[in-house]
């Protein structure tokens, strides 16, 4: 593990524990998720107990403490998209990529997740995948969608 | 540096000089890359017009790529100023022909026009399209008009002016007195009287004071924050240094919401603009004031949204909310005095300045003034951003402007004011919206989503979803939201299984009681809402589930069934292959296709894939 790019992202914030949430952010940017030993070189690093920063990397939606899939889809669960058929498209990536919200796929190409409202509510259904919205989504589309992007 | 404005004169004569040879007739091209365009693929637009104006010689008139323009059911948005010819539905291959036609030509592209849903008629001019006529947009409006990353474009509209008025034309107790005689009541949720906040927060002791802007619109369903933020930054920015003025504060902070990158992006581009050119920073426009702005990301919690666990959470915390009798104005961020509100709370601040409050106050009811944005989604026909003044009802909201229910289906309720809001039933539609009306209704203003619904929408499933929300949003400080709320979940979930009893409505009554009064946060006082209000209004529809084990709108998995129309069914096969349960069996071509209902999960994917509708719902 390459620690260095975390003495960056320490000196960056000014080992400021204040900064905590931030600091864990920018780990998450780096590795994709927050791997154990830098976890505990941030909490050596800023003198915070352990149980502390896991409470923070718990707490926040953004944080994963396991390894995230080369594609993160994230299936949004807003009320605009729950009114428009949301749940059908969940339903239908979890059959199509046989996991649950949460997990990756055993292959690491996909991960799997659900989020609250990206703020697209206009054009729902929607996903987001790696950062792209895909709107008005279907269960046809969506699975039309899936084996596109598993294939790059 | 090159671009700092070092007084009053210096932005007065800036601004003359960007819009000096600017003649009104010029024209000119807006294309939306807002959120709901930029899904349809805007930016891929933006790009070709570039190119295919300098293709054909006219590469000189001025394209901007705007914030939202509103309409986004339309997306992606072109228009053509100043006469505003209103192209929607733009695609890359419409380019060379809105070109060659309309900007060398003047010959209008009638099949890119929007249709008046009444006559029939094309609609060419954007003032003319019903979704826009009703609406009073005076804080999105600008949107249209810059472009969200120059700074220059917004001082050329008359940006910043509003702050340095209150600068050097009032003082800060005016300035407060100001806001105080607008009404100007917080966007984000509760409606609290912003001058209040900025009053007691003034009075109060405590170095340094501190300003924040709360983006962190976490109630789904809701984009006004995200279009502001993304579409016009600077105008926060400016009512944030007009509210930092007042009180006597040089620290600032904007809490961004995780989900919402791009707003992080043009946040950040409008700080470092504004702190360029000396709008931010030390001895502002040669003044004694000084502020300056931080950015803070939000790390994906709901709770976060709520003002005191907002401040924990820039404080590197978990994002908990404290008891409300410590008041955030004396001690807030880091135990010193603070004043918060939202992003379009800001965003009407120098609105008030500009055209004073006494003009302000013509707009709206009486205790609720200016306008407000509306995020109009769900069963509508014209979805978008609306911003109308206080008072309009909803029926003007989603019939004129939001052009009816998708395809010709009934009404059944709308639902506002977020997770924390209520649903609304027909014959509420004449309600004149303004922060009290819709309280004493049941519902509240909340951040402003509006979600429509229609017949196919199950009123137990709509406060089942908002239920499962906030339990899993609960941060679980206070034991009757952390464990009323996954209660309230059990029974709505037996409810919907099928398994519901008689005892249950009042179970839920006596549950909601508990959250209202044992909670410290707005998240669990007012997360009964949604459940009372749909009982109050569609009492009926509990009843079905519970006494005749039915969903009226066949959305309750456990109370439905599947079947295949053998009548209607092609032998397509399509649904047998994306069957997740091996549930259907059948020969393709032949109309022996079934539904096995012992395999069946109910997940409903053979009845949307199905192009011939010969899946039924039962």
């Amino acid at each position: 593990m390459d620690l260095t790019k975390v003495d960056k992202i320490l000196e960056h914030h000014k080992n400021d524990r204040a900064m905590l949430v931030a600091i864990l952010q920018d780990v998450q940017d780096e590795f994709r998720y927050l791997p154990k030993e830098v976890l505990n070189y941030v909490s050596q690093k800023l003198e915070i107990p352990i149980p502390e920063i896991y409470n923070v990397a718990t707490f926040y939606k953004a944080f994963s403490l396991k390894p995230q899939g080369k594609h993160i889809c994230s299936v949004c669960m807003g009320t605009a998209c729950h009114v428009r058929g949301a749940p059908v498209i969940l339903e239908t990536m979890k059959s199509h990529l046989k996991i649950e919200p949460g997990q990756t796929t055993p292959d690491n190409k996909f991960t799997l997740k659900t989020v609250n409202c990206v703020g697209a509510c206009a054009v729902g259904p929607v996903a987001d995948i790696d950062g792209v919205q895909y709107d008005n989504l279907t269960a046809r589309n969506a699975i039309t969608l899936l084996k596109k992007i598993g294939k790059e | 540096m090159a671009n700092t404005i070092k007084s009053w004169a210096d932005l007065k004569s800036l601004e003359t000089k960007l819009n000096k040879g600017k003649d009104p007739k010029q024209r000119w091209i807006a294309v939306c890359i807002g959120p709901g365009c930029r899904v349809y693929g805007c930016l891929e637009v933006y790009e070709a017009l570039k190119q295919e104006m300098q293709k054909q010689g006219v590469g000189q008139i001025p394209v901007k790529g705007t914030g939202c323009h509103g309409f986004c059911e339309r997306g992606t948005l072109l228009v053509i100023y100043p006469e505003g010819i209103f192209y929607s539905r733009v695609k890359v291959d419409d380019i060379p022909e809105i070109v060659e036609q309309t900007i060398k030509n003047n010959q209008i592209v009638e099949r890119l026009c929007c249709v008046d849903p009444k006559t029939n008629q094309k609609i060419v001019y954007e003032k003319d399209i019903p979704f826009y006529k009703y609406q009073k947009k005076l804080i999105t409006g600008n949107n249209r008009k810059i472009d969200p990353t120059s700074i220059e474009d917004y001082i050329a509209i008359g940006g910043y002016s509003a702050f340095a008025k209150s600068l050097f034309e009032m003082t800060p107790d005016q300035v407060i007195s100001e806001v105080k005689t607008a009404g100007l009541r917080g966007r984000g949720g509760g409606g609290f009287a912003a001058a209040r906040k900025w009053e007691s927060s003034r009075k109060a002791q405590g170095d340094p004071k501190y300003i924040i802007c709360n983006a962190d619109e976490g109630d789904p369903g809701a984009f006004m924050d995200r279009s502001i933020m993304e579409g016009n930054p600077h105008s926060v920015i400016e009512g944030m240094l007009i509210g930092a003025y007042a009180v006597g504060s040089s620290n600032g902070y904007v809490y961004i919401r995780h989900e919402y990158p791009l707003a992080l992006q043009y946040a950040t581009i409008a700080i470092n603009q504004a702190r360029e050119y000396g709008l931010l920073g030390e001895n502002i426009l040669g003044s004694d004031f000084s502020f300056d702005i931080k950015i803070s990301r939000g790390g994906g919690a709901f709770v976060a949204g709520e003002s005191s666990a907002l401040m924990q959470s820039i404080e590197g915390r978990v994002a908990e909310p404290r008891a409300k009798y410590v008041h955030m104005a004396e001690h807030g961020l880091y135990n010193k005095p603070t004043v918060l509100n939202n992003v379009e709370t800001w965003a009407n601040v120098p609105l008030i300045i500009n055209m004073g409050s006494k003009e302000y106050t013509k707009i709206g009811t009486e205790n609720s003034k200016g306008t407000k944005i509306f995020s109009l989604v769900g069963k509508i026909n014209n979805t978008g951003l609306v911003e109308v003044p206080m008072g309009v009802t909803l029926r003007q909201i989603i019939y004129d402007i939001g052009g009816g229910i998708k395809q010709g289906k009934k009404f059944k309720a709308v639902q506002t004011g977020g997770p924390s809001g209520g649903v609304l039933p027909a014959d509420k539609l004449d309600l004149a919206v303004d922060f009290d009306r819709l309280t004493e209704a049941g519902s509240m203003m909340g951040s402003g989503g509006m979600i429509v619904m229609d017949e196919d929408n199950c009123m137990v499933d709509v406060a089942k979803y908002f239920i499962t929300f906030l339990q899993e949003e609960s941060c679980g400080k206070c034991v009757p939201c952390r464990e009323g709320l996954k209660r309230m979940l059990e029974i709505l979930n037996k409810i919907t299984d099928g398994k519901g009893e008689e005892s249950d409505m009042q179970t839920l009554d006596d549950l909601s009681d508990l959250l209202a009064d044992g909670s410290l946060c707005g998240l669990g006082n007012t997360a009964q809402n949604p459940v009372l209000s749909t009982i109050k209004y569609f009492r009926n529809e509990y009843e079905a589930h519970i006494r005749d084990k039915k969903c009226p709108a066949k959305v309750c998995k456990a109370l439905i069934k599947f079947q295949i129309n053998k009548e209607k069914c092609t032998g397509c096969n399509l649904c047998l292959k994306n069957c997740p349960s091996n549930a259907i069996t059948g020969q393709p071509k032949q109309k022996t296709y079934e539904i096995h209902q012992n395999k069946c999960v109910k997940c409903g994917i053979c009845y949307d894939v199905c192009k011939f509708d010969a899946v039924i719902k039962e």
